[in-house]
This record gives structure tokens, C-alpha cells and sequence, in this order.
């Protein structure tokens, strides 16, 4: 780092929604070639910073310098015309247009004929080859691309512009490894051309990969600024949580010597379960009071397989026999009503309902079991609410605040507490920890281990293997849509042993699936 | 500001967000226009011998029963995320259905209420054809509703041969005609099942789950909301209300006119349901709301009338109305008066420091 000013300076910034203040007189600063990372469990006002450089929330108080400029942003537009730009989470582009489209929509070349689209197209290619992405054939459409491909074009079309700060909001979420460091080459070399990156993930591995330097907050207010090098993750996670995090550790011995002996007949069976195009027929063995876990990569069909046990998809072949009885599952609502439960990975589309309240979120699979005649009375929803808002420590405990104003991590926990109050013999979780803190993390998981011992037959979907291998029983490691292994889980298993399981045996492999 | 003054503001501020607000204040405009055309207007008369009310407003009411009936349903299909633009053409069906059996009948009470059962089964099963291309087949709603909508006007100029059928029956005369304490029996009926369906609605979960799925229809598939049921079930209640709103329509004159009657009233309903505030777009939905745009849209039909405004510029008129209302109801319109209010209190603040 250089001893140039600050390109973005913010001072004292204050944002209060209704009932909660998201930013307490916060401090930011960010250096042209850095790549500066923002820390702080969910809800500790990461995206909210970010949403008050880019424009989306006004500040109440504070001031924002670019370039030591003070501005004020009305909105989006104008952090842009600032040289601001951000590629959010969740790819926003459009699946049917094509790569080259897709990187100059809203900045195609004009001629006197409307748009040059040669023009426009090589203006495209320049800015793929700047990142490394010339292989790309412009005029594919973009749906086709793996979801990692289609993030790097999203990074693509925010360098389109030539901003001086890049905002990466969790680009990583869904990104394999591979794909990971791919992304952290383009991005070490924006930062060697000078762009001041600004870059939110909750994988703490990367953060001390990547960054330069960490600013950590906790509620909304500034915990502080620091060099990489000079924090340690002990240090750096206890000033995210504000304490220590001795409950994940335990949490995993405590699991790996609970290691449980399936008996008797298991709740459910599965034989040659499959669906052609998604899933090669498998066969599942599930017990009471036993986490299974499905590894592998992504797109390996884990995803897939949850669906048909679910009913979300329907199977072609394959027969389910539940407490010993053959039964069909071909609608989510007969599963409910087998007391089957299934938390989505994707939790925007298939999970929350964003303007519907935590309090209707939360009771909304209980009543569709029911039926709509059948009503939850008030009393009822507000006991399942307090004791699910309660149990799983969800914050703000506020029943009636629309879903969509609550923290990534809030929202799982509301969602987790959707599934629960359906009493689940057999829960089905898709990466529920997916893009949220270590915090709300420790406390899904301790969730997942209190159910099983509880009696609950979890499935549990991860793309982080050393979580799987901390929660599971038995681990079912897929790969192209089939089983792979399945293994005993011990103290002999760990993240290393499913991946040399997928190494082996993909000796033979000729690329990523994706 | 005191504590007082800032609390009415911010009360005045949830109330003139409140969407249906804005059609209350065009009813009440509407209505004082039509006062100073003629300060009698709002005069109610009662006749001692029927022992009916009559007056103005009491035939805009009357004309409001069968908007009312079809709103209602149209702000159930709404909240799904759907639309429903074949009630008009259930009505006519449900009209030629009663008048083409009555004219072959005596004119008994029985008949009458046979006639009722028949017409209204044929709406609903029409309103389930629909329900069945959106929920069954998958088709688009706009779709589905608009090929019923053709088809329907067709359906009833075959049951009548292509004539206006006219029939004679007191008994279903009475339901548009007739009053019970003083009000016209159409109005009351229309109250009463209105009134109805919104405690169904909001009594049960009906409510939760139909806005569920207007929502997020893949979330709430997941969550086990049975889509196609409530989507079955939304638009057979809305082929029932047209039905409903068709014998009324009907009935006041005893005649179907294949080509006229419930012409166009899907657009009426429409509007009603979006001056309501209930988006478009599916989810949070107000049958309160879908009431007063009923209202608004019977009052605006008999002031256009009242005020003689020719009927080549009738659709221009309501048009000018509905455009500003829903000017008005625009959070950006709003918005943007807010700004320039507080600029003009800056711009003075300034003046006077200077």
C-alpha cells in the first residue's frame, strides 16, 4: 500500500430504519489497490454500509468523501457516475442475453445507426480479456454458463465503467475452489492496476488470502481497522462475535464422540431413487436420531437428491419406503404431511417470503399442513413464534417486521423455525449455513445436533466439508449425479479423506462438470 | 413542532398512504361536484306507501352491487398473482343461462330459484375451466381468462340464439328491484356476500396463503402450499361472483342483451381492485379497498351521466379521473410533492435569514 489518500472516506455515518439503528456513527476508509475486506456476523451492518456507498440507503448523518470530494448520493446512479461500482451477491444479469450484451448492457457503443454492435462487442471482449475471461465466446447466452463463469461476468460489466472502487459482496458464496482462486487472480490483478476493492465474504480463509487490510463491525457499530497481518482469526472472530468461540469447538468433539449406531429398521429407505437429467438412481438408508451428510462439489447432484426424497421433484424411478411402509412422495405437501421438511439453498426464491412478516414466515408450512380452514388461532402462532424466535436466538425477536429487512443468518434461523414447528421426523437441510456468519453458523449447527439427539433424522448439505464432517453420522460423498462412497464418519474421516474420495476418482475426469 | 402536532402528522402520513384513502376522497369530490350542479343531490326521499328510499345515492349503490360483486372476486385472482378478464363474459352467460330457462317457465318463486342454482353452477364451472388452464395446464392467466372471455360471450349467443331474450318471474325480479328496509335488495345482497368472503378470507389462513403465492410461488410450494387448489378454488369463486353480478345485471330489466351486458365490466373490476391498493404484481390484497374502488366506479358512471357529459366523451372523463387517481396513489408522485414542499420551506427559511 502507498502512502496516496483515501479514495472513499466515510465519517460519523448514522442509519436508523424504524426501531433499529443499522449504523452507529461508523468510520470507513479505503485505499486506491487494496482490497479491504468488511468483517461482522449478520446483522452487524456489512450491506448496510455497503448499500450507503452505493447509493440505495440515504445516510442520516455523516459524510461520505470520494476521492476526497464530500458527496451526496440520491441513489444508485449517482455512486456510478462517482466511480462506484458493485456486483452483489446474487448475480443480477439476464440468464437470456448474451455474454457480450450482458457485460455493455446500458454502455453499448453508438453509431448514427443505433448501436455498432461490432463496436460493442469488441469494447465486451476488451474488458473479458482484461480479467482473464478471453476464452468466452461473446455471443453465447449467458444461462449457459456455470453460476462461478457468470459471476466473473458480473465483475466484468462493473469494470466496464473504469471505477475506481469495486465492491465484491460475497462473490464467493458459490464458488468452488477452482473457481476461488480464479476470481482472487482477476482480483489481485484489478488491485495491482489501482482499483480499491472492497470485498465482503464470511469464509475466513479468504480474508487472509486476499486482503490487505479488515474493518470489523459488531451491531451496527465500528469495532475497528486493521492490517491482515497483524490479527490474528482467534482475535479476528472474537471481535466479530464479541466472545469467544469455544461453542464451535466443542460442539464438534461433542458430535464426533456421540457417533451413533443405526438400529433396527430405518425411518426411511430409498431404492434406485432417481430422475433422468438430475439424478442417477441411488439408494438412501436414513435413521432416527442420525445426520447423514451429502458432500461433494457443486452441481455434484446432492441438491437433486434432496429434492426427489422431498417430493419437490418428482422421481421417474426409484421406490421410498417410510417407517417401513412404501410410500410416494410427489408434492411437497404429501411429504409434510409424512413429516418430512425440506430447507431450500436457495433461500431467496425458495425459502422466505420477503413482505411477508418473520411471524407469518415462520407458522406458513404449519398452516398449509393444516389447511387454509383450518386456522391457526393467534395464541398458537404467537406460542410457536416466541418459543422458535426465542430457541433459535433470532434478532430482532420482532414477529411482525417484514422478512425482507432481516439479516441473511435471521432470516435461516426464521426458515429453520419454519421447518421445526412442522415437527419433522426427517429434516432435509440444503446448505443452511450458506453466506452467513460464524455466529448464526454455530447456532444452526448446535440446532441440527440438539435434533438428532432429539431423535430427528437430519440430511445435511454442505459445500463446506469440514462442516459436514463435524455434524454427520454417515457421509454420502456425490459426484456427477451419483453416489459415490459412503463412509462411516470417525475420527479417522476428515475434509481430506472426501476429498481424496472425489480425487481418486476422477482420475479419469476432463474438466468440471459445470 | 409539539409532540402533539409531529404524532397528527405522522397519522396524517399513514393514512394518506393508505391507497383506498385516495378513492374516499374521489367519491367525496365526485359527489360535491355533482352538489353544486344541483344542491339536491344528495337528498334522500322516502316514500311512505313502499316504505322505500330513493335519491341519487341510492341508485349509485345500486348500480355499485354487481361492480362490487365482481371486484371482489377479481381482487382474490389478483392476489395470486393471476387476473380474471372473463367476468364480464360470465356475466352475459349467467344472464342469457336465467332468462333463456325463465322465459320457458311460469314464473313461481321454484323456478326462480331453480334458474339461480343452474345459472350460478354454469359461472362457477366456467370460473373452474379457467382455474384449470392456470393451475392444471400451467397456462398464463392473461391467457387463459382472455380466450374464456372471447369464448363466453360466444357460449351465451348460442344458448340464446343470438337474441336478447326477455322473460317475466317477480320472484327473480325482486332480487334487482326489490327492497328490504328501505334499501335495495341487489345492495344488501352484495353487502352481505362481500362481508362474507372477507371474513372467510381473513378468518382463515385462505388470506395468508393466497398472498403467499403471490409472493413467491415456488417458496410457498416448498412450504407445502397447495398452489393448485387455492388457484382451482380463487377462480371458480370469481366465475361464481360474476355469475352473481350477471343475474343482477340481468334481473333489473329482465332482459339479457348478448352484446351489451358485462361488457367491458372486467376492466371496471379491474380498477377497482388496483384503486383499492392491491397491486398487480400478486401478494398483499384489500377487498375493503376493492369496495371503495367499486364504489368510486359507479359513482364516477352515474356523475357522467348526471352531469350530461356526452357519451362520446364518457370514457375520456372516467379516464381523466382514474389517470389522476392513481397519480396520486404513486409513492414517487408523492414523493417528488414532498421534495418540493420541503424546498419551498427551505428556499423561505432562507429568505427570512437573509
Amino acid at each position: 500500500m502507498t502512502g496516496a489518500p483515501p479514495i472513499v472516506e466515510m465519517k460519523d455515518i448514522s442509519i436508523s430504519f424504524p426501531g433499529v439503528k443499522a449504523l452507529d456513527a461508523v468510520d470507513f476508509r479505503l485505499f486506491p489497490g487494496e482490497v479491504h475486506t468488511l468483517m461482522g456476523e449478520n446483522g452487524a451492518g456489512k450491506s448496510t454500509i455497503i448499500k450507503a456507498l452505493t447509493g440505495v440507503y440515504k445516510i442520516d448523518e455523516g459524510e461520505i468523501l470520494v476521492a476526497g470530494e464530500q458527496r451526496r448520493f440520491g441513489g444508485t446512479a449517482d455512486a456510478q457516475a462517482a466511480g462506484i461500482a458493485t456486483v452483489y451477491q446474487e448475480v443480477n444479469l439476464c440468464a437470456n442475453l448474451s455474454i457480450g450484451e450482458n457485460v455493455m448492457l446500458g454502455h453499448e457503443v453508438r453509431g448514427p445507426l443505433g448501436i455498432n454492435w461490432k463496436a460493442t462487442h469488441r469494447a465486451a471482449a476488451e474488458v473479458l480479456s482484461m480479467l482473464g475471461l478471453e476464452h468466452l465466446d461473446l455471443r453465447r447466452p449467458l444461462g449457459t454458463l456455470s453460476l462461478a463463469v457468470q459471476q466473473l461476468v458480473a465483475i466484468s460489466r462493473a469494470m466496464v465503467t473504469k471505477p475506481k472502487v469495486l465492491i465484491l459482496d460475497e462473490p464467493t458464496s458459490s464458488l468452488d475452489a477452482t473457481e476461488v482462486a480464479h476470481l482472487f487472480t482477476i482480483m489481485r490483478r484489478l488491485r495491482d492496476q489501482g482499483v480499491a476493492i472492497l470485498f465482503v465474504t464470511h469464509f475466513l480463509d479468504q480474508v487472509y488470502l486476499i486482503s490487505d487490510r479488515v474493518t470489523v463491525l459488531r451491531n451496527g457499530a465500528l469495532v475497528g481497522e486493521y492490517p491482515i497481518r497483524e490479527l490474528d482469526r482467534t482475535t479476528l472472530i472474537s471481535k466479530m462475535i464479541g466472545k469467544d468461540f469455544a461453542t464451535l469447538r466443542s460442539l464438534g468433539s461433542e458430535r464426533q464422540s456421540h457417533h451413533y449406531e443405526p438400529r433396527g429398521e430405518p425411518l426411511l429407505r430409498a431404492e434406485d431413487l432417481g430422475r433422468k437429467g438430475s439424478s442417477e438412481p441411488t439408494d438412501v438408508e436414513l435413521h432416527r436420531g442420525e445426520v447423514l451428510g451429502l458432500a461433494g462439489l457443486l452441481g455434484s447432484g446432492r441438491t437433486e437428491l434432496a429434492r426427489l426424497l422431498y417430493g419437490a421433484d418428482r422421481p421417474d424411478s426409484g421406490t421410498i419406503w417410510l417407517r417401513g411402509k412404501k410410500t410416494d412422495i410427489h408434492s411437497p405437501t404429501a411429504a409434510l404431511n409424512q413429516h418430512i421438511a425440506f430447507s431450500s439453498e436457495n433461500r431467496r426464491d425458495e425459502g422466505i417470503i420477503r413482505d411477508l412478516t418473520v411471524r407469518e414466515n415462520l407458522v406458513l408450512a404449519v398452516q398449509a399442513k393444516r389447511g387454509w380452514f383450518r386456522p391457526l388461532s393467534r395464541k398458537e402462532q404467537d406460542t410457536l413464534v416466541r418459543k422458535y424466535l426465542t430457541e433459535l436466538n433470532v434478532r430482532p425477536a420482532d414477529p411482525e417486521r417484514p422478512m425482507k429487512y432481516l439479516s441473511g443468518g435471521n432470516q435461516q434461523k426464521v426458515l429453520l423455525g419454519r421447518w421445526l414447528a412442522t415437527e419433522p421426523d426427517l429434516l432435509i437441510l440444503d446448505e443452511p449455513t450458506r453466506g452467513i456468519d460464524v455466529g448464526a453458523k454455530a447456532e444452526i449447527q448446535a440446532a441440527v445436533a440438539a435434533l438428532a439427539a432429539k431423535g430427528v433424522a437430519v440430511v445435511f448439505i454442505s459445500s463446506e466439508l469440514e462442516e459436514v464432517v463435524r455434524l454427520s453420522d454417515r457421509i454420502i460423498v456425490m459426484k456427477d449425479h451419483r453416489k459415490l462412497a459412503e463412509l462411516e464418519n470417525g475420527p479417522h474421516v476428515t475434509a481430506e479423506t472426501i476429498v481424496a474420495v472425489i480425487a481418486d476418482e476422477g482420475d479419469d475426469e476432463e474438466g468440471e462438470p459445470e | 413542532m409539539t409532540d402533539l402536532a409531529s404524532r397528527l402528522a405522522a397519522r396524517r402520513g399513514t393514512i394518506v398512504r393508505n391507497q383506498a384513502f385516495w378513492g374516499v376522497v374521489a367519491i367525496v369530490l365526485l359527489l360535491a361536484i355533482n352538489v353544486v350542479s344541483d344542491p339536491s343531490y344528495l337528498s334522500i326521499g322516502y316514500n311512505d306507501e313502499t316504505g322505500r328510499l330513493s335519491g341519487n345515492l341510492i341508485d349509485i349503490l345500486r348500480a355499485a352491487a354487481p361492480i362490487l360483486m365482481i371486484a371482489v372476486g377479481m381482487c382474490l385472482v389478483v392476489a395470486t398473482g393471476g387476473i380474471d378478464l372473463s367476468v364480464g363474459s360470465i356475466m352475459v352467460v349467467a344472464g342469457a343461462v336465467s332468462m333463456e330457462l325463465l322465459h320457458g317457465m311460469d314464473g313461481t318463486a321454484g323456478d326462480a330459484a331453480l334458474t339461480l342454482a343452474i345459472a350460478l353452477g354454469i359461472a362457477t364451472a366456467l370460473g373452474a375451466v379457467n382455474g384449470i388452464l392456470v393451475s392444471v395446464v400451467g397456462l398464463q392467466p392473461f391467457i387463459s381468462t382472455l380466450v374464456m372471455m372471447l369464448a363466453g360471450r360466444g357460449i351465451a349467443k348460442v344458448i340464446t340464439g343470438g337474441q336478447n331474450t326477455t322473460a317475466d318471474n317477480d320472484s327473480f325480479a325482486w332480487l334487482a328491484n326489490g327492497y328490504v328496509l328501505g334499501l335495495p335488495v341487489v345492495f344488501l345482497l352484495a353487502i352481505a356476500i362481500v362481508v362474507l368472503v372477507a371474513l372467510l378470507v381473513r378468518r382463515s389462513a385462505l388470506g395468508l396463503m393466497l398472498e403467499a403465492i403471490g409472493m413467491d410461488s415456488r417458496a410457498s410450494r416448498l412450504a407445502g402450499v397447495n398452489r393448485r387448489g387455492l388457484q382451482l378454488t380463487v377462480y371458480s369463486v370469481s366465475g361464481l361472483l360474476a355469475g352473481i353480478a350477471g343475474v343482477f345485471a340481468t334481473a333489473s330489466v329482465m332482459t339479457v342483451d348478448v352484446s351489451r351486458t358485462g361488457y367491458l365490466l372486467e376492466l371496471d373490476a379491474i380498477l377497482a381492485v388496483v384503486i383499492g391498493g392491491t397491486s398487480l404484481a400478486g401478494g398483499k390484497f384489500s377487498i375493503g379497498g376493492a369496495v371503495i374502488g367499486g364504489l368510486l366506479i359507479a359513482t364516477l358512471d352515474k356523475t357522467v351521466v348526471f352531469l350530461g357529459i356526452p357519451a362520446s366523451a364518457t370514457p375520456a372523463f372516467k379516464a381523466v379521473v382514474i389517470v389522476v387517481l392513481s397519480l396520486l396513489q404513486s409513492e414517487r408522485v408523492r414523493s417528488l410533492f414532498r421534495h418540493r414542499r420541503a424546498l419551498r420551506a427551505q428556499s423561505q427559511k432562507e429568505a427570512v435569514a437573509a
